[in-house]
């Protein structure tokens, strides 16, 4: 009933081709952008932003990249936390190197880096498929951390590898309190959301989930394989690597190129599956559950009083009792939950 | 008389407030997050050094407390990882009035919180670990690599090999490899072990082993093809004794290898079995038992207090850290109290002071009870290590001995040095001003 379109009329192409076609989504999404740009800024403490959105805002941004490859282009990848190191380690080489880089700048050239190397690393996905390709991506993985590690010149010749962020400033303003970070970090990851949103439903993005679906036939009908491919690698690796130099920036400040672990980029692959595999909104969803469940649990784990040795490993058998739950009862994801919750809403209270 | 009532008015509420700060007296506690690891691949090693230190921090409150102030904790598990670390750092550092000291036992961890500390103004140690340069506290005030750091161990390595050779002329034409966990840690010893090998003339090899280091067959079959005389483990975890077990196969003598602190516990020796007999490593704590460890059995343990389920475990490797940590964290307290007042609840600010100003000789060892336990320790705004000294140990089959009786310690001249330049390109990279904090 509160979630019925009945009586909204689309009566230009305009109308009819926004990103959020029906009038309920587009308040929700404005609503929920005012609260987290006005309200939350206001009540928020500092562990608040700096220990729980921050991190979850980054990691969201991330599983977006990560669902763009894997969730509508079908290309599965276990080098996502490879293509965040270059994005960090290319910011802070551009910050460093170039007098007066603008931080926004830095962060979009980490990006292309990232973009190029997901490209380069891509390129196998044109001759392998599925399980190959994991293992393929999975080379980035190691082949990358190997890279910033050997090389010394990727982290100013920091004698153990570790590199310490520039302070972000933009426009004279300085993002050094948890709070105007965490502003940052939003504005980025909200920019960066509404054009993924916009662009998996634009030709491009149809052109990645017909090659997803099933690439001779996309092939048959016209599409070209190689550059639909390379461009999903490429505009996922540039998510990626934003996230990764906003990992490194607004969160961490000093980096081992150990942070991207391939733990991290398994981190990422769950946080798609559980939040759905082949949606933005299940990107938010999934970092949600994994960032913020275990906090949720040693939080109220510990309240039980139990002795910590218990009380640490029952946090973890909690944590995937709940996973297996979930994906035994919705394999699709919280999206799909979201989604099936939408249908019901939209019949209520007619169920035929 | 409207005058004489606001005198009155003024001189109750002083009355009231002097009271109830009389009232907070009497229970005055300090805070300490503890952000341990009982879980994952490092568990075995985190439970035994947080365990080592919540049963210090027991055993202070039971005699007491320092000078009356009662220590309090609450932990949180970090599972090793950074992004839990930072979590469980900001979740609990304004607990309990606020908290006083941060020891993660993690690189990642310290990285992560390296700059928050200095803002929050909280003291973080990292005995043995993290940040080499560190020891600047000019550069780092809140940040205390104490004892010890990576580069003084590798220093104190070279100058025990070369008075096992004779004399640290006789190193030259020797031949040492530098096996190690290829990471941040790993490569952290390379400045200071290719001076020596310039200054010494000996031949430095160095070979990576990529983390975990479960499969080392290739690396040690490189090494019986360079036939060195001798091999510096520096690992981790699981690569310790996969690497002693190798040497064993491939006929390597353990004698000649020489372990980083980080690869000669009893979780690192065990699981190697009869392989590890007579092989060596650095260490900070003298293997044994004190006086202390005792109390800690009969007070704490007996009072059921105890934080290890094995009481085996009271005074192996890991828990003998953990007290030690906790000796430096009380006696840190106690020199803070002299200059902010004796049995008062100081902030983490004060404390920074007291472990700038830390002297622990020998003397004051013995009183403690921990004669011998770790080396003395005398800090400064230049010098937030201490020492730089580390022993020798070895392991006999059962147990790990004492090899080196005294304490040693290498070039320390050239090591500070490094520190210098080392802390100097950090400073300028994060614009900082150096400069000693009062």
């Amino acid at each position: 009933m509160i979630y019925r379109e009945a009586g909204q009329y689309k009566t230009t192409y305009v109308s009819d081709s926004q990103i959020f076609p029906i009038a309920q989504d587009r308040y929700a999404v404005a609503a929920l952008l005012v609260i987290a740009f006005l309200l939350i800024p206001l009540f928020a403490t500092q562990y608040i932003f700096s220990a729980i959105l921050t991190p979850f805002l980054i990691l969201a941004l991330a599983t977006l990249g990560l669902n763009i490859l894997t969730g509508y282009a079908g290309q599965l990848s276990l080098g996502t936390a490879a293509f965040m190191a270059v994005g960090a380690f290319g910011s802070f080489n551009f910050m460093t190197r170039v007098d007066g880089m603008p931080a926004l700048v830095a962060f979009i050239l980490g990006g292309i880096c990232a973009a190029l190397v997901g490209i380069l690393f891509g390129l196998p996905s044109l001759r392998i498929r599925g399980f190959y390709l994991a293992a393929s991506t999975l080379a980035t993985q190691f082949f990358v951390l190997w890279a910033l590690s050997k090389v010394p010149w990727f982290t100013n010749y920091s004698t153990s590898g570790v590199i310490t962020t520039q302070k972000v400033q933009i426009l004279g303003f300085k993002f050094d309190t948890p709070q105007s970070e965490y502003l940052l970090v939003l504005a980025i990851v909200a920019v960066m959301a509404l054009m993924a949103k916009n662009m998996v439903r634009s030709n491009v993005g149809r052109s990645w989930m017909a090659v997803r679906d099933m690439d001779v036939a996309a092939e048959v009908i016209g599409f070209r394989i190689m550059r639909t491919k390379l461009t999903a690698f490429a505009v996922s690796s540039f998510y990626c690597g934003v996230a990764g130099a906003l990992y490194a920036y607004c969160y961490l400040g000093t980096v081992e190129p150990e942070a991207y672990s391939l733990d991290l980029s398994f981190r990422i692959l769950f946080m798609v599956i559980i939040g759905g595999v082949g949606s933005i909104l299940g990107s938010f969803l999934g970092a949600g559950f994994i960032v913020l469940l275990p906090v949720a649990l040693s939080i109220i784990v510990h309240y039980t009083g139990l002795p910590n040795s218990v009380t640490s490993n029952l946090e973890l058998m909690v944590f995937g009792a709940l996973i297996i739950f979930f994906l035994i009862v919705e394999p699709h994801g919280l999206a799909r939950l979201w989604q099936i919750g939408k249908e019901k809403l939209r019949l209520w209270p007619f169920p035929h | 008389m409207k005058f004489r009532f606001t005198r009155l008015l003024a001189v109750s509420a002083v009355a009231v407030t002097t009271a109830l700060s009389g009232a907070l007296a009497s229970a005055q506690e300090q805070f300490v997050p503890i952000l341990s690891y009982r879980v994952g691949p490092y568990a075995s090693g985190g439970s035994g050094f947080f365990g080592g230190m919540i049963d210090y921090f027991n055993l202070v409150n039971m005699s007491g407390g320092i000078n009356g102030v009662k220590i309090t904790w609450e932990e949180c598990e970090t599972e090793y990882n950074a992004a839990r670390g930072v979590e469980c750092y900001e979740r609990l550092k304004k607990k309990g009035g606020g908290a006083t000291v941060v020891e993660p036992l993690s690189t990642g961890i310290a990285y992560g919180i390296l700059d928050r500390v200095g803002t929050d103004k909280i003291p973080m140690t990292t005995l043995g670990y993290g940040r080499s340069d560190a020891a600047n506290g000019a550069v780092f005030p809140y940040v205390f690599p104490l004892l010890t750091s990576y580069w003084s161990q590798a220093a104190a390595m070279v100058k025990y090999l070369g008075d096992k050779s004779g004399g640290l002329d006789k190193l030259k034409g020797k031949k040492i490899v530098h096996l190690y966990h290829d990471s941040a840690f790993g490569k952290e010893p390379f400045p200071v072990l290719e001076a020596a090998s310039k200054q010494y003339g000996f031949d430095l090899v160095k070979i990576p082993v990529p983390h975990p280091g479960n499969e080392q067959n290739s690396q040690w079959l490189q090494i019986r093809q360079a036939n060195p005389d001798y091999v510096i483990l520096w690992g981790w975890g699981v690569m310790n004794a996969v690497a002693v077990k190798t040497a064993a196969r491939v006929g390597f003598p353990r004698e000649k290898m020489l372990g980083v602190w980080w690869a000669g516990s009893e979780e690192d020796a065990i699981p190697a079995g009869d392989a590890a007999k007579g092989y060596s490593t650095m260490t900070y704590n003298t293997p044994g038992n004190y006086p202390v460890l005792d109390e800690i059995r009969k007070k704490v343990y007996g009072a059921k207090k105890g934080n290890l389920e094995d009481t085996s475990r009271i005074g192996s490797v890991y828990h003998m850290r953990g007290v030690t940590v906790g000796i430096l964290y009380t006696e840190a307290v106690k020199k803070a109290q002299e200059k902010y007042g004796k049995g008062k609840a100081l902030t983490g600010e004060q404390i920074r002071w007291g472990y700038e100003n830390l002297n622990v000789d020998e003397a004051k060892q013995k009183t403690l009870g921990a004669a011998g336990m770790f080396p003395p320790i005398k800090t400064s705004c230049q010098d937030h290590e201490g020492s730089g000294a580390a022993k020798v140990q070895v392991w006999d089959g059962k147990a790990w001995k004492a090899l080196t009786p005294n304490w040693i310690t290498g070039d320390r001249a050239a090591v500070q040095k490094m520190v210098a330049d080392s802390s100097a390109k950090y400073a300028a990279d994060a614009k900082i001003t150096p400069g000693c904090m009062k």
